[in-house]
């Protein structure tokens, strides 16, 4: 318990320590600039309201963003994978698209979106959604596949329709994979919002924006630590929360084999 | 036990006949070859023989999961109980949950269910486990639970596909007596598959000898002793002539 907390801190400390000599010891002084000390990134980028204002509106849009793209993409991956699970001629014809899906840049579809979608809200979560649905679309039907032989021979026995059987045992079955894929997915979404958004640069500003217009000044260059900071949060915060919605739907039986989230 | 399992009906002749049943698979590989027996109301027959010779083939064929190449099967497969070798438990299930599996597949209520539940969980002395989950299970445990599951249909005909060949020495012993007392008491008729001589004996009152691949019966033993059988039969000297009786046909049935 005590090494669960105390090693993070250490860490921590041990970043800070060195974050802090590189502000002012590590950097050549015309350079200084590029790397704030914390307490500058805090005081420019969270304790001045007006920046932080206007980060914690963009956070806001890019939060909403990625939950949308997030649950579009849970909702349409889960919907194909178990279409794709009811038949080898639908898992056959279907998979080569999603495998292109997945092997196009993002960045190669970001401008097509972005002109037929006009860079409004909705481009965004279509970025969000490609670049999310895979982990989806790939862990559920794994884990419907790998259903084991005896419980479909069960099943079988008891001459069990289609759909009693993908809700009683496929689904279940295929949960701690669902879970996982859940997981990779919403730290993709977040990175998907602020992608998209970084490479529009147009719109309604969500972190992205910000981001790219942070790095232009050197004045600016606190808030683009402190924004950095704050989407990073929010893809940590993200993630943690489908660790808990995890654990809280399969904790009791399944434990999981990865790090706690 | 106060609960009734639905489309009980009288059954006349053998609960479950095999008629020359061969199985030659895809691969070309002959499973058994021209298989015959009869397992009538009330008896417990147990099929002994050499790993692959096809003893599973012939419950899978029993229940329908497979069709055999030549020969018919004549069985109730509307009442059939299936006992894996596995246990087959849903890990995201609770004992409960698990031994409700099967009425819920039928389509009983959820009252009904819990009652089947209950009262096969009792036969099989689970209780106090109801909420454990599977993996909380010894592997004797798990075995029990997969038996009450199929108990909860009251099926008249039971196939047990060596169900208890990945569990030790004593357990196996604890499970073959209470699975005789259980034969006993429910009268079901059964069908039971192993490559262990002394839990064959201890259990039933017919014994098979299958050969090696392509699996035929080559042996039949009737075993005489009454139920319900005692532990300490195991010691006795008409059990341990019977069982060396039954090794020696099996010697031969390997080569």
């Amino acid at each position: 318990m005590l090494a669960d907390v105390a090693g993070p801190v250490l860490i921590f400390i041990a970043f800070l320590g060195f974050w802090y000599w590189l502000s002012y010891h590590g950097m050549a002084e015309r350079r200084r600039f590029l790397v704030p000390p914390l307490h500058e990134v805090i005081h420019d980028g969270y304790l001045d309201w007006r920046n932080f204002s206007v980060m914690l509106k963009a956070l806001w849009l890019t939060t909403q963003v990625a939950l949308w793209g997030l649950g579009i993409a849970i909702v349409l991956g889960m919907t194909l994978a178990i279409l794709m699970s009811q038949g080898r001629w639908i898992e056959r014809s279907v998979w080569p698209y999603v495998v292109a899906l997945q092997s196009i840049p993002i960045l190669a579809l970001v401008p097509l979106l972005g002109i037929l979608f006009n860079y409004s809200f909705n481009a965004r979560v279509i970025v969000c959604i490609i670049i999310a649905i895979f982990p989806i679309i790939n862990n559920t039907l794994f884990g419907i596949q790998s259903v084991e032989a005896g419980h479909h021979d069960l099943f079988t026995l008891h001459h069990t329709s289609r759909l009693t059987r993908l809700r009683k045992l496929q689904l279940p079955a295929a949960s701690p994979a669902i879970f996982a894929g859940f997981r990779i997915s919403a730290g993709l979404s977040v990175i998907g919002a602020i992608v998209g958004d970084f490479f529009f640069r147009r719109g309604d500003k969500g972190i992205g924006i910000l981001l790219d217009q942070y790095a232009a000044r050197t004045t600016t260059i606190p808030r683009l630590y402190a924004a950095t900071i704050l989407a990073g949060a929010l893809g940590y915060l993200v993630f943690s929360v489908f660790g808990l919605l995890r654990k809280a739907v399969i904790g009791k039986w399944h434990e999981a084999a990865e790090v706690p989230g | 036990m106060g609960v009734v399992a639905k489309d009980v009906g009288p059954v006349e002749g053998p609960a479950l006949k095999f008629d020359r049943v061969s199985m030659v698979y895809p691969d070309g590989t002959e499973a058994t070859r021209d298989v015959s027996f009869s397992v009538e109301p009330g008896e417990f027959v147990t099929i002994v023989g050499p790993s692959g010779c096809g003893k599973s083939t012939l419950l899978r064929i029993a229940s329908g999961l497979l069709d055999p190449t030549g020969g018919s099967v004549e069985v109730d497969r509307q009442r059939l109980g299936y006992v894996f070798q596995d246990a087959t438990l849903m890990p995201w299930r609770t004992v409960q949950g698990n031994v409700e599996l099967l009425p819920e597949l039928h389509g009983y209520t959820k009252g009904e269910r819990q009652a089947l539940a209950t009262a096969a969980i009792n036969l099989v002395g689970l209780n106090g486990f109801e909420n454990h989950y599977p993996k909380t299970l010894s592997g004797g445990m798990k075995m029990r639970a997969s038996l009450a599951r199929t108990l909860t249909l009251r099926p008249p005909v039971f196939l047990f596909d060596e169900p208890f060949s990945a569990v030790d020495e004593i357990t196996r012993m604890h499970l073959n007596e209470e699975t005789q007392e259980l034969f006993t008491n429910e009268g079901f008729a059964g069908l039971f598959i192993t490559h262990s001589v002394g839990e064959a004996v201890f259990m039933s009152t017919r014994v098979l000898v299958m050969s090696a691949r392509p699996g035929r019966l080559v042996a039949e033993f009737d075993v005489p002793f009454d139920y319900p059988r005692e532990p300490d039969l195991r010691s006795d000297p008409q059990f341990a002539e019977l069982s060396g009786m039954v090794s020696a046909a099996l010697r031969g049935a390997y080569t």
